[in-house]
């Protein structure tokens, strides 16, 4: 009984959530941008496909992407990895995943001891305000991996939105 | 031919750490939005850029949808010797395109 009431209190939030959203007028994006997204699921199952059942350990990496931003169409992000970059131990790529664009990778950047520095810089496209997440592949196989929630104002629509 | 801009310091010492930059004029059109006559917009995107240091490749980034128009790389490398650094992109409707710098290493 307490599950079926749950249940429909829910359907009420989200139904009243969506009204909310349509009445700011940020609706149209959000409702195709939840029909056509992916989900945390499929970041996931991005994420296993990279990393086999290897662990993935916190730390290494710095993941620097702005906390709120107003457009989504170009979302600058930065991430380095600490790495003496040697022959014997140097970052192989960089992986970045999203959470709630309509599929789940964003970038990957392949390096080797000539890089000197494991950094790169680009412009990413968010549809929603979620979580990015950044693996790093070491040569001797380990990875690490840092994440960072972004706030996105207005998304990078799926609509043509000029 | 896409417009390219490349950054790359003129000179530079033996062994220091060079930053590289690199932006190309692409609309990566993700082929999810649907276009005025309501059908899908194809996709159109880069799927790979390379950065070759005098024949040898130094950085490789494999992009996606998620990576906004005008796509913008910015890189390290070691300066190791004088020379020229190609810079490929290559994607969708068989999009190539390809940009050289030179660079003095002293």
């Amino acid at each position: 009984m307490n599950t079926t009431s749950n249940e429909r209190g829910d359907t009420r939030r989200a139904l009243i959530v969506k009204a909310t959203r349509l009445a700011l007028g940020a609706g149209f994006c959000s409702i195709l941008g939840e029909s056509a997204g992916a989900t945390p699921d499929m970041m996931r199952e991005a994420i296993g496909k990279l990393v086999g059942s290897s662990p993935v350990n916190e730390g290494r990496v710095t993941l620097d992407i702005p906390p709120l931003v107003e457009n989504g169409n170009t979302v600058p992000l930065t991430v380095a990895v600490e790495s003496p970059m040697t022959e014997a131990d140097h970052v192989t790529a960089i992986h970045i995943f999203n959470e709630k664009n309509p599929q789940p990778y964003v970038i990957a950047a392949h390096f080797g001891p000539r890089a000197g520095k494991a950094a790169f810089a680009t412009r990413a496209k968010l549809s929603d305000s979620q979580r990015i997440i950044a693996i790093a592949r070491m040569s001797d196989g380990s990875f690490w991996m840092a994440g960072a929630d972004v706030i996105v104002t207005i998304a990078a629509c799926v609509e043509m939105n000029e | 031919m896409a417009r390219a801009l490349i950054n790359v310091p003129a000179h530079a010492k033996k062994g220091d750490i060079i930053e590289i930059k690199a932006l190309i004029s692409h609309p990566m059109e993700s082929g999810y939005r649907v276009g005025m006559n309501g059908t899908i917009i194809p996709r159109d995107i880069i799927h790979v850029f390379t950065c070759d240091y005098n024949g040898v490749e130094i950085f490789r980034a494999d992009f996606s949808q998620a990576v906004a128009a005008n796509p913008f790389m910015s890189f390290h490398t070691i300066a190791t010797e004088s020379g020229k650094l190609v810079f490929r992109w290559s994607g969708d409707k068989d999009f190539e395109a390809t940009e050289t710098a030179e660079i003095i290493v002293e």
